[in-house]
């Protein structure tokens, strides 16, 4: 019996052990991050757009200048609990101005935070990990143009098992990777550069990919849609699959992009307005590389 | 006596549904046929899909403008869901709202028939005042469901 009960314990504590090793969060390698302080801020603007920043860190309804400033606010209702984005302006107190390059370069390709813990993947670093370092740099750069803004953070609202992070590791050994989703020919050009910014800066997979029960995304229906994980309604398919946009053209996605309208002349509603928003902001060669990627999806159905 | 009182309630119930339910696809062939039908001749002529032409222009705004008036009558209580509505129950969460935006889409478009745009350069001035106010009005009130 105290054989056994001794057995117990060490297996308890190998599980412990394995469990925290697991879980630790990991940090890029410092070549990596040699030239996160050295970014170009002009280049910086198109990733911030590109990644539409402001559509969370930014006071909710933001319009003009006031997109600018990224004292946090917007609430994400998910099934998991409440997210409330955090101020990332350049105020040292608050935002993230004491921050170093390596530090954000880690917290968006990393998802870990400079303490070193786990953040939560409502903020998208999913995709973002498939972004270049370079692109970060810039965008870090970019970053510390803006106006400094005084706002606490507030905390989370979740129940208990989601509040201790650590657990996270295990999710992100499921769900984090920098390799690219889609398979595609990879000496055209335009492709690479849409599926770079859909994949990675755009992040546009979180939404508009289903999600399984632990609310990782679910690879097979790619960017099939699914229902609205916020409140009525349902995330559209922009594959060509079922329910998709297999009657649009590359240059009708761009154009939707640019201006708000679908080649039937209904027009973008709801947080989409946002993003639309954001990526008119792009160049017409960026926009109709997204459009050539998403018209080149693997069709699925959507769900 | 009380089976007439029946009968009665239901007809009601039944008028009332079909009123709700013509309610919701007259609102839908007003934002289609008219709404985006006209969007569809003057975002042609601003992507010079199609030369511009003056009097197909205004005639679009006009089209668009006598929509603006009628439209907000076709939101009666009860016609929150059913027929496939793509309406958000913010409209009725916020009426007034929801009016106020439908009345800067009728001051837009009205301006817009008013200023009459000789040439392109003139129309996209104005073109873009109007085109602007579907998105600001469907990122509030309208939810997608396909």
């Amino acid at each position: 019996m105290k054989r056994l009960a001794a057995a117990l314990v060490v297996i308890a504590i190998a599980a412990a052990g394995l469990f925290w090793l697991l879980t630790m969060p990991a940090h890029l390698d410092a070549a990596i991050t040699a030239n996160a302080d050295a970014g170009d801020a002009i280049r910086g603007e198109r990733i911030f757009n590109a990644g539409g920043c402001a559509s969370c860190h930014a006071a909710k309804g933001a319009k003009g200048d006031e997109r600018l400033e990224l004292g946090g606010g917007l609430p994400l209702a998910t099934p998991f609990g409440t997210f409330h984005a955090p101020n990332i302006s350049p105020d040292e107190k608050t935002g993230i101005g004491s921050w170093s390059g390596a530090a954000f370069m880690n917290a968006m390709l990393k998802g870990v935070s400079p303490q070193g813990s786990h953040y939560y993947p409502a903020f998208p670093y999913t995709s973002y990990a498939r972004m270049k370092p370079e692109d970060v740099a810039d965008l870090w750069a970019y970053l510390k143009t803006l106006p400094a803004v005084e706002r606490a953070n507030i905390a989370h609202e979740l129940p208990l098992p989601f509040r201790l992070r650590r657990g996270l590791g295990l999710w992100k050994a499921l769900f984090l990777s920098d390799q690219p989703v889609v398979a595609i020919d990879e000496s055209n050009a335009q492709l690479v550069l849409g599926r770079y910014l859909v994949e990675g800066p755009g992040h546009c997979g979180e939404c508009h990919t289903p999600r399984n029960l632990i609310g990782g995304p679910v690879k097979s229906g790619w960017l099939g849609g699914g229902p609205a994980p916020e409140g009525d309604g349902r995330i559209p398919n922009i594959t060509s699959g079922k329910g998709g946009i297999a009657s649009w053209s590359d240059k009708d996605v761009a154009y939707y992009l640019e201006s708000g309208f679908t080649p039937d002349f209904d027009a973008v509603g709801g947080s989409m307005v946002e993003v639309q928003e954001n990526m008119a902001r792009l160049t017409a060669q960026d926009r109709e590389a997204i459009g050539a990627y998403v018209k080149a999806l693997p069709f699925a159905d959507a769900k | 006596m009380r089976k007439f009182i029946y009968a009665i309630a239901a007809a009601g119930l039944l008028i009332s549904g079909v009123a709700h339910a013509d309610a919701i696809s007259d609102r839908k062939a007003v934002m289609k046929e008219k709404v985006g039908a006209s969007m569809g001749v003057l975002a042609k002529m601003a992507k010079g899909e199609m030369d511009y032409d003056a009097a197909a222009a205004v005639a679009a705004f006009q089209t668009m403008n006598d929509a603006s008036k009628t439209f907000g009558d076709l939101f009666p209580a009860g016609s929150e869901s059913g027929g496939e509505t793509t309406a958000s129950p913010k409209i009725w969460e916020d009426m007034d709202g929801f009016k106020a935006k439908l009345a800067k889409f009728g001051d837009d478009t009205a301006a817009a028939v008013a200023a009459a745009p000789a040439d392109k350069e003139a129309f996209m001035a104005v073109f873009g005042n109007v085109a602007g106010n579907c998105k600001a009005c469907h990122e509030a009130y309208r939810v997608q469901k396909n």
